[in-house]
């Protein structure tokens, strides 16, 4: 468990990458009840303009905060989480796509002992994420 | 986009019974591997009767709130134009399996950009006893003509 003494803004708290499939969007389709078939369909991907299937932004919101939930170590510390759809996350049908995260503590609050972990959520050099930001309590 | 749908308030959603077997297929589905997510065991070691939903859960919950928006006669909506701007998830509690949560909507804005509309869509989510467990606040652009 994180003691909120031990941090200062600018610290690196977690790094991970996640290796998405089309599975990975078939299984959160399901999950969470979002049948879009922009998620799964090339073929309707491609008639409304979009360059291929892409990851439901929500699939992407509820990873990246799961480096933050593990260093935390409990999800029930995370009291507030926000983000912006800034660019879609193609998925290639047989190369997937790499998502990076890394969670860096933007600012603490000592009077409620939170923090507010700011999230990098890019695919190569191109962000997806913006003000992707988690508020945690802690110790 | 109707302007007047700003400040309206939905009548509350049917009770949703959080599952703790949903929890775990949304907790893999999210890639999260904490424990508290997936095992009830180290779920009630960690002070919680169940197991616990990964913060982004409530959106399960919330989306029967947004059907209700894009499904209202006079919104004038295109569904097939709605892009997600932006979200969040803010919390007086986590979400528990076991937990009958009901949503409220409310329209909290409606601007217009140039070809675009936005509209701020706050859904607020209690328990049984009414108490709030979280809101969940999307921003929904809907694309003009091109």
């Amino acid at each position: 468990m994180p003691a909120f003494d031990d941090l200062a803004a600018g610290d690196i708290v977690a790094e991970q990458s996640f290796a998405l499939t089309r599975d990975s969007l078939v299984r959160y389709a399901g999950a969470s009840g979002d049948f879009n078939p922009i998620h799964y369909r090339d073929d309707i991907a491609h008639q409304v303009g979009l360059p291929g299937v892409l990851a439901h932004g929500m699939l992407t919101m509820g990873f990246a905060v799961q480096p933050v939930v593990d260093w935390a170590g409990d999800p029930g510390r995370i009291v507030d989480y926000q983000a912006r759809f800034t660019r879609p996350v193609v998925v290639d049908p047989k190369l997937g796509a790499v998502v990076q995260v890394i969670a860096k503590v933007g600012q603490l609050d000592a009077e409620s002992r939170a923090a507010r972990i700011d999230l990098t959520v890019k695919v190569g050099d191109e962000t997806v994420l913006g003000k992707a930001q988690a508020r945690v309590l802690l110790d | 986009m109707n302007p007047e749908l700003q400040g309206r308030t939905f009548p509350p959603t049917e009770p949703y019974l959080v599952g703790r077997e949903k929890v775990r297929e949304f907790a893999r589905a999210v890639f999260a591997t904490n424990p508290i997510n997936l095992d009830p065991e180290a779920a009630r070691a960690a002070g919680y009767a169940d197991v616990v939903a990964p913060p982004t859960f409530a959106v399960v919950v919330q989306e029967r709130t947004l059907a209700q928006l894009l499904a209202e006669p006079d919104s004038g909506i295109d569904f097939s134009r709605v892009v997600h701007g932006d979200q969040r998830f803010t919390s007086t509690r986590p979400i528990v399996a076991g937990d009958l949560l009901t949503a409220t909507l409310t329209v909290s804005s409606v601007k217009t950009l140039g070809a675009h509309s936005m509209v701020t869509a706050e859904s607020s989510i209690v328990d049984a006893s009414g108490a709030h467990v979280v809101t969940a606040i999307s921003t929904l652009v809907v694309r003009g003509e091109d």
